[in-house]
């Protein structure tokens, strides 16, 4: 399957149907990120099994320091 | 207590978490300031680099209100993409709003900076804008309902203190609601300035995380702002163009 992720077009395994999947993947701490689909911003409690598909824009998003 | 929204703090100094040399410094600089309040960026995760240290896995994230800021919008649109991924985040409805129309200054752009309050207030967000010192812009974003109004002392990252303190002491009398002197603090004695002018609260990061002791400058300024707020509720004397002597004139043994 093939994605955008953070701007970066990447293909990802045929494994790779959610965004629990997505984040274990790229082993990113999933208390940290913020995922936006489509640019559709997904509640934390339900995000895990949103389901992705070819061709899908996602942004992968974290709180950094900042004034 | 310094009250913002439905929320009630203890510490009127609210602290930047950008540019630390390392976590364990920044971790005790914000101990010694005995913030209540931590202010945060939204950023990409790095993809292609997992286990990236985080800080606020360093901290007990109970303890502190986190404030988020829209760093990086140009537009309003852009703030408000930015508030809604820090609110879905699960850890704070609050938001600095911060809308920067200018590269070389890094001041905040007006029309924006309005226009992406109006939009955040609809959308049920505690509402903080940074702002510059235009006392009449700063009434608009009041009497749209944001939750506190945020004047800069000077350009962010300048630590060159109060720049007008002027329109920050008419921006503190007409608001209703608390004002956050914010960015350009270098020295405790700016911070002090900004809360003996009658500012709600101070909101600092360079200052602090740019000194060559993070630790000891966080602890200053912590004594900067609650000297320069008692010495505000203390009330000062008023001031004279001619001496006035404060020993008796009366009983010299010499003369």
């Amino acid at each position: 399957m093939n994605m955008t992720v953070n701007g970066r077009d990447v293909q990802l395994p045929d494994y790779v149907t959610t965004v629990r999947d997505l984040l274990d993947h790229f082993k990113l701490n999933k208390d940290m990120a913020i995922v936006e689909l489509n640019q559709l911003i997904l509640d934390k409690t339900t995000r895990d099994d949103a389901a992705l598909s070819d061709g899908d824009r996602i942004e992968i998003v974290q709180f950094v320091g900042g004034g | 207590m310094l009250n913002i929204g439905p929320y009630s703090f203890t510490s009127r100094l609210l602290l930047g978490t950008g540019k630390f040399p390392n976590f364990d410094i920044q971790k005790e600089a914000v101990e010694k300031s005995e913030t209540d309040i931590l202010t945060f960026a939204v950023r990409r995760m790095n993809i292609f680099e997992p286990n990236q240290p985080n800080f606020l896995e360093k901290i007990d994230v109970k303890n502190y209100t986190l404030l988020p800021n829209t760093a990086g919008a140009k537009t309003a649109d852009e703030a408000v993409r930015i508030a809604k991924l820090a609110k879905a985040s699960g850890l704070c409805d609050m938001i600095k709003v911060e809308v920067i129309g200018c590269a070389k200054t890094l001041l905040p752009d007006p029309i924006e900076t309005l226009k992406a309050s109006e939009m955040l207030l609809e959308e049920g967000f505690i509402v903080l804008p940074y702002t510059s010192d235009d006392v009449l812009l700063a009434k608009r974003l009041e009497d749209l309902g944001c939750h506190a109004i945020m004047p800069g002392a000077s350009p962010i990252g300048t630590g060159l203190g109060i720049i007008n303190p002027l329109n920050i002491r008419y921006i503190i009398e007409q608001s209703s609601v608390p004002v956050i002197v914010d960015a350009g603090i270098g020295v405790p004695s700016d911070a002090a300035k900004a809360m003996e002018l009658g500012a709600d609260g101070v909101l600092l990061n360079t200052a602090v995380s740019g000194a060559n002791d993070p630790v000891r400058m966080a602890e200053a300024m912590k004594y900067g702002v609650l000297a320069g707020r008692a010495g505000f509720e203390a009330g000062r004397i008023p001031k004279k163009m001619h001496a006035a002597a404060s020993s008796p004139l009366e009983g010299m043994s010499v003369l």
